[in-house]
This record gives structure tokens, C-alpha cells and sequence, in this order.
């Protein structure tokens, strides 16, 4: 993580702190979509990350395009390479699916660091902060776009949870030919799904790419794909409020366990086994321990928790 | 210089298929994809060459390997895998993804971040096939790989084992009717693929003279790939597919020259297959 000198030292930390988290969560929601709602596994969900990232460093640096422009031209080049997978998805499932989209993120990844057009090893620099009302952002404004974005991508996901295409991903999670036994265009539900997942992750990538001003294909290996998918696991994948605590804490988790710097990563693969091996649905799933705590809770008034 | 370049490319393949045919033994009966098999192979190869640093022994060093890593999937399995399988096909996944994680940074821990050399002093010399010279170590590789891949085709074809294993890769419920001891199987499968990797953990070793803590991190998800081109599950095609892996890589990035990383070449092909034949190049029935 790259952090800017500061005049104030706490402010800006925190404020580079409250950033990360908020793209984190935007990635962790936007893989919900595709891999919660509809259930389809993407495990190489860095790779539109990355794409967003570069569509937005390199129609701002060397094509001098407008910066919002540029950001919702890195969702829609994001969302197209997902509509791709989509098409994948309907012929390759489950499993098959998993490992092609790790492929995804290694070949995606090689090309930014082997094709001379995405700057190889050296990356980007000089990339842009966005411009609000003719005014270009420092970073406590980069925090209200991260913080607006953040809302947005709640608000979709909520849209998408209480409509028909939610409930149509849902039947596709569940039992798929019996969704297409029924009349539901399975097909057509499930590109969408990953089109408006990976056109969200771009679009965080546009945002990730300002906040750093400098990108390199590194920061959008198969690595944080795990971590993004894992935030949004502990959480509980399917639910909304799940992959946003699930990215609030990973993404604080570093920092938290920085006074066992040396264990960090034995620390966070031990805590992602006995996570899955204690919690499967995740620490706010359906049925999990805590909700089971938070539904049997009197105040609440709703009786027993429902048969899970 | 073609010659070199082949050899080298079988013996890289060879040692593909030794881990890649852990992974489908274990995605054959229980539909895992075991990234902390990388894991296991990583960690054969460290306590390999600290037997074979502390007794001399070759030997013994794959031996004593081969047990303690059979022991160590073992217990992966009982511990770890076992209580999830009826979990989504995701939770399996992301355990073993933690348990690689964890295994690969306890290594780290136990044995210091840096590539420790192999010096190991192979009981075969020089071998001269006018065409191409193939360097002792290189002959031990491919005299391992082979005999080990002549008793997993041995064990899968000709044995009760293999014959409980292909039962319970078909269909784990009809087994366990038909009186397959299913638990025994999957335990004893999990033993031999794990043994299987931590003897090619060595050989890597040796053929790299390097051992270090990271070594599974590629293997990890290549492997997947090995898997997936042979078609999920089938023996016969992950044995193909790794050796036709080893060698196209090898030739594409040695002879010819490729703007690709080694590392995604697998990745390409795997894409590529997919989309052709889903199913693998020995698979059946749909993916």
C-alpha cells in the first residue's frame, strides 16, 4: 500500500485506510453478485480489477480523455471481458468454471506484463485523481467518490436481491435445471450477472488506479482474487451486509495483526480453514452462529430462528 | 539441440504428472480441488533433503518423504476436508486454498524464506544418446517418475484398490452399498497421492538444486490446469496432458521463443481446450 507523506500524519492514514476499505468492499459486493447471488464461482475477479484500472490509466495519461469518461469507459471494458466469461460460464460449470477463471487472472496478468502497450513491468504512473464540479479531488474527496461508490454499489445490490433478475440468479443457485425447468432464462440471467459484477470491479479499478497514481500488473495478481473472494466468504456470501463486514475486516486485518507481522500470512490461511471448517456460510450468512444470535434475540421479537 | 530441448521437456512432464495425478486421484472420489496438495509436494521436497542432508541416503531421503507426506494428506483429508464435504463445492475449495496458504508460510517459518541447494549425488552417470546428453540427475528423474508411473497405472488397473477407487470415482454411494470400504479408499487415496508429491517435490528439487519455501505457489494452480486439460478425474489424461504441458513449454519457451510466460502457457491451453472440449482430452460426459 502506498501512502502519501502527510502534513497531518493520522488524518491522511486513516483516510488512505477508509479508501482501500471502500474499494475492497466494492470488489467483495461486485463478486457477490456473480459468485453469492447467482453462484457461480470467479475466482480471478482481480483481473477485472485490473482491467478497470488500466482502461482508466491509459485513456487519462495518453489520451488525455476526460476522467469520468474514462471511468465508466474502464467499467464497460471490465463489464465486456465479463460478458465474455459469461458466454464461458454456459459451457464450462462448476469446478471447470473455478480453475478458467484463475486462468483468466494469469493470462490477463501476463499480458499487462509482457505487452509493451500496458507499460510491461514498469506499469503506469501519473495516472489522474478525479474532477468534481471543475475542482480535481485530493484524496478526503477520493474518500467521498470511494464513500458514494460504496452506497451505489449497495444500492444495486439491493435492487438486484429484491427483483426478478435476483430472484431468477437465486433459482440458478439453487437448482438450475430446475430454474430452466420452470421457464427461466438461465442463460441470459447468468452473462448479466457477470457482466454487472466485473463492470463494478472496473469500475473500482478506475478508482484504485487514481487513489495510487501509479499501477503495475502486480497489484492485480490471483492473490488478491483469493482475497476478494475470501472477504466475501467470511462475511457470508449471498447476503449484502456479509462481503461488507467481510472486506472491513480483511482489509483492517493487516493492520490489526501487524504485531505479528512475521505470522501474518499463517494467521490468515489458519483463520480461512477453521472459517470454512467451523462457519461455512460465513460469520453473517444465513443460519450462521451470529445470526442465529441476532434472530433468537428477544428485542427483536421474532421468535425461534427460522428451520435453517 | 531439438533433442535437448525434448528430454528436457519429458523430464519437466514427467514430474507434472506426478503431482498433477495426486490431485486427480483425490478430485476422482471426492470432487476436491486440492490446492494444498502444492502444499504437500513443497513439503516433500524440504523433509527429503533434510534426510538427505542429515544420512547421505537418496533413498531413504524420497522413502522417509513419501511416508510423512502420505501421513500429512492423510490427516489434511480427516481433519480438514472430511466434515465439509457436504458444504457448496466453494467452502472445500477455500479451505484447502487456507491450508496452502498456511502450510506454504509455516514452511517459510520453519525452514527461512530462502532456496537451500539440492546437492544430491545421483547413482547414475552420464547417459550419451548421440542426439542428446542426458545428465545423471536427469536420468535419476526419469527413472523415478517412470517406475512410479508403471505402479499408479499398476495399482489404478490391476489391483482391488484400484478397481475400490474406480468404483468410488464412478459413483461413492452405489460403492458403499456394494460393501467398498469408501472411508478406507479415500484415506488410502489421499496417502498415495500425497506420496506421489512429495517424491516430485524432490525430484524438482534436485532437477532445480533448489528447495525453497514458495516452490508450490506455481504447481499450485498449474496443476489445476494439468488436471482440467486431462479431463477432471481420468488418470490416463492427466498422465498425457502433463507430459504434453512439459513439453510444449519447454519447446515454445526454449526453442522457439514465446512472448507468453511459461506460467500461463498452461493457462492459455487450458482456455483454449475448454472452449473447444470441455470435457478433457480423455474426459467423459459433459463439464
Amino acid at each position: 500500500m502506498g501512502r502519501a507523506v502527510p502534513d497531518v500524519v493520522i488524518p491522511a492514514y486513516y483516510i488512505t485506510m477508509a479508501i482501500i476499505t471502500g474499494i475492497y468492499i466494492v470488489l467483495a459486493l461486485s463478486l457477490n453478485i456473480i459468485t453469492g447471488f447467482a453462484g457461480q464461482p470467479n475466482m480471478g475477479h482481480a483481473a477485472f480489477f485490473g482491467i478497470g484500472a488500466y482502461t482508466l490509466a491509459i485513456l487519462t495519461t495518453r489520451y488525455e480523455v476526460a476522467y469520468w469518461i474514462a471511468a465508466v469507459a474502464a467499467a464497460v471494458a471490465a463489464g465486456a471481458v465479463g460478458s465474455l466469461l459469461g458466454l464461458i460460464s454456459l459451457r464450462v460449470r462448476e469446478d471447470f468454471l473455478a480453475i478458467t477463471t484463475i486462468g483468466i487472472n494469469f493470462v490477463v496478468v501476463s499480458i499487462f506484463l509482457y505487452h509493451p502497450f500496458f507499460g510491461q513491468a514498469f506499469g503506469i504512473g501519473n495516472i489522474p485523481m478525479p474532477s468534481l464540479l471543475g475542482r480535481t479531488l485530493d484524496r478526503g474527496g477520493l474518500l467521498v467518490v470511494v464513500a458514494l461508490a460504496v452506497l451505489l454499489v449497495i444500492w444495486i445490490s439491493r435492487r438486484v436481491e429484491g427483483s426478478w433478475f435476483g430472484l431468477a440468479l437465486e433459482s440458478l443457485r439453487e437448482d438450475e435445471q430446475a430454474a430452466e425447468a420452470v421457464g427461466i432464462d438461465t442463460r441470459r440471467f447468468k452473462v448479466l450477472a457477470f457482466t454487472l459484477g466485473t463492470a463494478l470491479a472496473g469500475f473500482a479499478g478506475a478508482l484504485y488506479a487514481s487513489f495510487m497514481s501509479f499501477i503495475s500488473p502486480g497489484d492485480f495478481t490471483f492473490p488478491l482474487s483469493i482475497t476478494i473472494l475470501c472477504m466475501a466468504v467470511v462475511g457470508g456470501l449471498g447476503t449484502i451486509r456479509g462481503p461488507v463486514v467481510g472486506a472491513i475486516i480483511l482489509s483492517l486485518a493487516p493492520e490489526v495483526f501487524r504485531f505479528v507481522l512475521e505470522y501474518r500470512l499463517l494467521v490468515y490461511g489458519g483463520l480461512l480453514v477453521v472459517m470454512m471448517r467451523l462457519q461455512p456460510a460465513g460469520l453473517l450468512g444465513r443460519g450462521s452462529f451470529l445470526m442465529r444470535q441476532v434472530e433468537r434475540w428477544p428485542l427483536r421479537g421474532r421468535g425461534p430462528a427460522a428451520i435453517p | 539441440m531439438l533433442a535437448q530441448q525434448l528430454v528436457s521437456g519429458i523430464v519437466i512432464g514427467g514430474v507434472y504428472a506426478l503431482i498433477a495425478l495426486g490431485l486427480t486421484l483425490v478430485y476422482g472420489v471426492l470432487r476436491i480441488l486440492h490446492v494444498a496438495h502444492a502444499a504437500v509436494y513443497a513439503t516433500g521436497a524440504f523433509v527429503g533433503l533434510t534426510t538427505y542432508q542429515r544420512t547421505g541416503s537418496l533413498w531413504l531421503a524420497l522413502l522417509v518423504a513419501a511416508a510423512f507426506c502420505g501421513v500429512f494428506g492423510m490427516l489434511i483429508h480427516r481433519f480438514v476436508y472430511g466434515p465439509i464435504l457436504n458444504q457448496p463445492r466453494i467452502v472445500p475449495l477455500i479451505a484447502s486454498i487456507g491450508l496452502f496458504i498456511f502450510f506454504q508460510d509455516f514452511l517459510r517459518l520453519v525452514f527461512g524464506p530462502y532456496a537451500q541447494s539440492f546437492p544430491a549425488r545421483v547413482p547414475f552417470g552420464l547417459l550419451d544418446l548421440g542426439a542428446a546428453v542426458i545428465p545423471g540427475r536427469q536420468v535419476f528423474i526419469l527413472v523415478v517418475t517412470l517406475v512410479l508411473l508403471a505402479v499408479t497405472w499398476f495399482v489404478v488397473n490391476r489391483t482391488r484398490l484400484g478397481l475400490a477407487w474406480q468404483a468410488v470415482a464412478q459413483d461413492a454411494e452405489t460403492a458403499l452399498a456394494m460393501g467398498v470400504p469408501v472411508p478406507r479408499v479415500v484415506a488410502v487415496n489421499f496417502l498415495f497421492g500425497s506420496a506421489l508429491a512429495a517424491i516430485a517435490g524432490i525430484l524438482v528439487g534436485i532437477h532445480y538444486n533448489s528447495v525453497y519455501p514458495a516452490m508450490g505457489e506455481v504447481p499450485a494452480y498449474k496443476m489445476l490446469a494439468v488436471v482440467v486439460l486431462g479431463g477432471l478425474g481420468s488418470v490416463p489424461g492427466t498422465v498425457v496432458a502433463a507430459f504434453l504441458l512439459g513439453l510444449v513449454e519447454t519447446l515454445l519457451v526454449g526453442y522457439i521463443g514465446f512472448v507468453l510466460p511459461r506460467d500461463a502457457i498452461a493457462f492459455v491451453a487450458l482456455i483454449a481446450m475448454l472452449l473447444v472440449r470441455p470435457e478433457g482430452l480423455f474426459g467423459k460426459g459433459g463439464a
